[in-house]
């Protein structure tokens, strides 16, 4: 295994935050299908160790890529940010101020019980994940600026958490 | 003209020999084996004809065993001694069974995992489910004549790690070698998506004896990839079983239970419940040893009424599945049905109404288990090329860490897809704390306590330093199996501690070598020749492919390498002509730990081969 080969590499992919899924999704697989414990199931065991090791790592660099919020920190720690230290906790004020109204909208839906306005929400929600995707690929790829890139990070792992909480709700609701 | 085909010298004919490998189904209440034969995968009947083996074990105080129908046939006369559902105590302790006042058994209360006090003695769930694994793997290798080369065993997709565990030395206990624990609505997955060549994404619900899961997967160019799952594994046929048999005591207004009588209205509830699968009521009695008795009626009507709230605990779990997998209803292309249980109307209705599609039930929801089963052994094996199709399965329950406070710290989160690594650092509390305790836990709750814990162990000699200075990385590794080992490793002095995640739930390694010699005894056999044929197959089985490997890759090896190779590989030849399993043993690790750089260069070589097509795609 080539450790100085890094994800985007292994998977022969561009270095960049906009992601063709489709590629990605079928290099995963030739990997997988290369490498998979299963293809060594009745090999000597020192394959079956490689085996695991490998598929193990492929595994790693599919979900670091695949998830928007991994596949950001993961380009900003390429270019030695670490876009989630502790010490940083820039955010913008009408981004804080959108995460409160949003908190509360889901806090009432939850007292109201009412499915119809979660709904609403959830879908709120995931557009403008959506949107805070594009922004920090255009901050990324094309502005290279990874200064304001870790905050829309940032942003986008708040999001992840509201959506979470929305999940939660839906479950406490259902059941 | 053919030409004919000249093996290499000293080249082994054995690796394109069949190989005899089967898919076993350890059900809640039934089991089966099944094999593929011909291209074909099949489910072997015993000499009677039935495919099942009912997964009842009794017990008798000559320490004879018997599993099955003849032990179904005995459960109402001797019910403390005819142990039914074992697989809802596997790798489960006395507080894990809610229902265990109104179970005839006398169970132990032993740390870790319950026992079952019987006649012929004190028996864990891992030793009377390898009663019937052994079973299957008798009526294996009769019909297939031969010993198998493995087995893949299934278990419930939401099985936590010290179920499998349990599972896994259950079969080593019934002496199968373990090509891989398989979930189960995976296996069916494969029984389903092959026939019919699928592509989208399909539910799994899968409802049986005592096992509740739901599967949402992606099947695309070959690969079945789970998306998420979800379950719950104290839920099944026997709860439906259990309401009708409450219903019977209301009816019969009876006195406390004998253990004999218990078990017969727990008969005459599955009876009743079996009934109702194809008719709209059924008359219920039942004369108890005291005399007393009852004689009603039951309707589909009513037991749907009384069934509602179990049909139901097996909707949020899918729900569940459902948003972790981030899809709704609407994505999913097809529900595939598995279990006996799905056979009940009322389970088909709401699966309908909730997936708002009929559910497919073209194959038989007790054998698709089996047959997938008895696929993936087959490309486990060995026996086909393996480019079909390939599984990428996940772990149902996240696994983590206790912190300050009694906390759950959260490692690997659950539906990520295995084999799978992750490590976390943590710090001391203390100046100069020389020791930390390492709580592994499985579960999805904020408290430890909650979560179920699957091991502990102490990290010792970490160099005294000022609290927070020193720098503790605990990894956890979860293999193909599902099943998690963790090491812990101070960074500045190197000071290592690891598990096998084993001890507080499972077996112990001695624990299962007495068990193995405890059931060679009575079995009568020679388990030193055993041991020692195993050894020498395994033995052989690894010069075989190590020799192909340097003839099809001794380039990527330089002379002195090569060497090395072979004189490993002549050093466990000689040690084969002798009777030392313990030696040819260390003659095989010897070798592994020989070819390790060379298997490493023969993957990258792999890698390189598979990604070479990906790269000239950006150019087209």
């Amino acid at each position: 295994m080539d450790l100085t080969q890094n994800h985007f590499e292994l998977f022969s992919l561009p270095q960049s935050y906009a992601l063709d899924r489709d590629r990605l999704d079928s290099a995963y697989r030739e990997l997988q299908n290369a490498v998979h414990p299963d293809r060594f199931a009745a090999k000597p065991e020192a394959e079956q160790r490689v085996a695991m090791q490998w598929a193990t790592q492929a595994n790693e660099a599919y979900q670091t890529l695949k998830h928007p919020v991994n596949r950001g920190v993961y380009l900003l720690r390429l270019q030695g940010i670490d876009a989630l230290d502790a010490s940083n906790t820039k955010m913008a004020p009408a981004f804080l101020m959108q995460q409160m109204e949003w908190r509360e909208a889901i806090e009432e839906a939850r007292a109201d019980k009412n499915m119809t306005v979660l709904d609403t929400l959830a879908n709120d929600l995931r557009m403008s994940h959506r949107r805070i995707e594009t922004q920090l690929a255009d901050l990324i790829d094309k502005a290279h600026d990874f200064g304001a890139a870790s905050e829309v990070v940032r942003q986008l792992r708040f999001m992840d958490k509201l959506i979470a909480e929305v999940g939660d709700v839906y479950e406490e609701l259902e059941n | 003209m053919a030409l004919l085909q000249i093996a290499e010298p000293g080249m082994s004919t054995a690796p394109h020999q069949h190989r005899l490998a089967v898919g076993i189904d350890l059900g809640t209440t039934n089991s089966l084996v099944a094999t593929v034969r011909s291209g074909l995968a099949l489910v072997l009947d015993d000499q009677e004809g039935h495919s099942l083996l009912p997964s009842v074990v009794r017990y008798h105080a000559n320490c004879d065993v018997e599993v099955g129908y003849a032990a179904q046939a005995a459960q109402n006369n001797d019910p403390h001694n005819t142990i039914v559902s074992v697989k809802r105590f596997m790798g489960r302790g006395i507080a894990d069974i809610d229902d265990s006042a109104s179970l005839p058994y006398r169970f132990v209360d032993a740390p870790g995992m319950v026992q079952l006090k019987t006649a012929a003695g004190v028996k864990s769930p891992v030793e009377i489910s390898a009663e019937i694994l052994k079973v299957l793997r008798q009526r294996a290798e009769a019909a297939l004549g031969g010993e198998l080369v493995g087995a893949v065993i299934t278990v419930p997709a939401y099985f936590d790690d010290a179920q499998r565990q349990a599972t896994k030395d259950a079969a080593q206990l019934a002496g199968l070698n373990v090509l891989r624990l398989l979930n189960e609505p995976t296996a069916a997955a494969i029984a389903y998506g092959l026939d019919n060549a699928s592509e989208g994404v399909y539910a799994v619900y899968d409802l049986g004896g005592g096992t509740f899961d739901i599967s949402i997967l992606k099947l695309s160019k070959g690969v079945f990839e789970v998306l998420a799952t979800n379950g719950d594994s104290a839920l099944g046929g026997d709860d439906f079983d259990q309401r009708i048999f409450c219903w019977m005591v209301e009816q019969g207004r009876f006195s406390p239970l004998s253990a004999s009588d218990m078990r017969l209205l727990l008969t005459k509830a599955r009876d009743a419940k079996e009934a109702l699968t194809e008719h709209t009521d059924v008359r219920v009695t039942a004369v108890l040893s005291t005399g007393e008795m009852m004689d009603a009626t039951l309707t589909q009507t009513a037991f749907n009424a009384m069934t509602t709230g179990l049909v139901n605990k097996t909707l949020a779990p899918t729900r569940k599945a459902l948003r972790d997998a981030d899809l709704s209803v609407d994505d999913i292309k097809g529900v595939v049905m598995v279990g006996g249980s799905t056979r009940m109307p009322c389970v088909r209705h709401a699966v309908a109404d909730f997936f708002k599609q009929t559910p497919l039930t073209n194959l038989n929801p007790d054998k698709v288990v089996a047959i997938g089963a008895a696929t993936q052994a087959d490309v486990l094996a060995g026996n086909r090329s393996g480019d079909d199709w390939l599984l990428l399965d996940v772990i149902p329950l996240s696994l983590g860490l206790e912190t300050m406070g009694g906390l759950t710290e959260k490692v690997i989160p659950r539906n990520t897809t295995i084999p799978t690594a992750r490590a976390q650092e943590f710090t001391t509390f203390k100046d100069g704390q020389t020791a930390m305790s390492v709580h592994v836990l499985q579960g999805e709750r904020e408290l430890a306590a909650d979560c179920r814990s699957l091991a502990r162990f102490e990290l010792r000699g970490i160099p005294p330093m000022v609290a927070g200075a020193a720098r503790i990385r605990v990894t956890f590794q979860v293999d193909a199996d599902g099943l998690l080992s963790v090491s812990a490793r101070e960074q500045s002095s190197g000071v290592e501690a690891s598990v096998q995640v084993k001890p507080s739930y499972g077996l112990g390694d001695d624990e299962i070598t007495r068990m193995l010699k405890d059931a060679f005894t009575h079995a009568k056999e020679d388990m030193y020749a055993r041991a020692l044929n195993e050894q020498i197959v395994d033995a052989q089985g690894l010069i075989a492919a190590t020799r192909a490997a340097i003839l099809e890759d001794g380039a990527l090896l330089d002379s002195t390498e090569t060497d090395a190779i072979n004189a490993g590989i002549a050093a466990l030849e000689s040690l084969l002509a002798g009777t030392d399993h313990q030696a040819i043993k260390r003659g095989v690790e010897a070798l592994n730990a020989a070819s390790t750089e060379f298997a490493q260069r023969r993957m990258d070589q792999n890698v390189r081969r598979a990604m070479a097509g990906q790269k000239l795609e950006t150019f087209g």
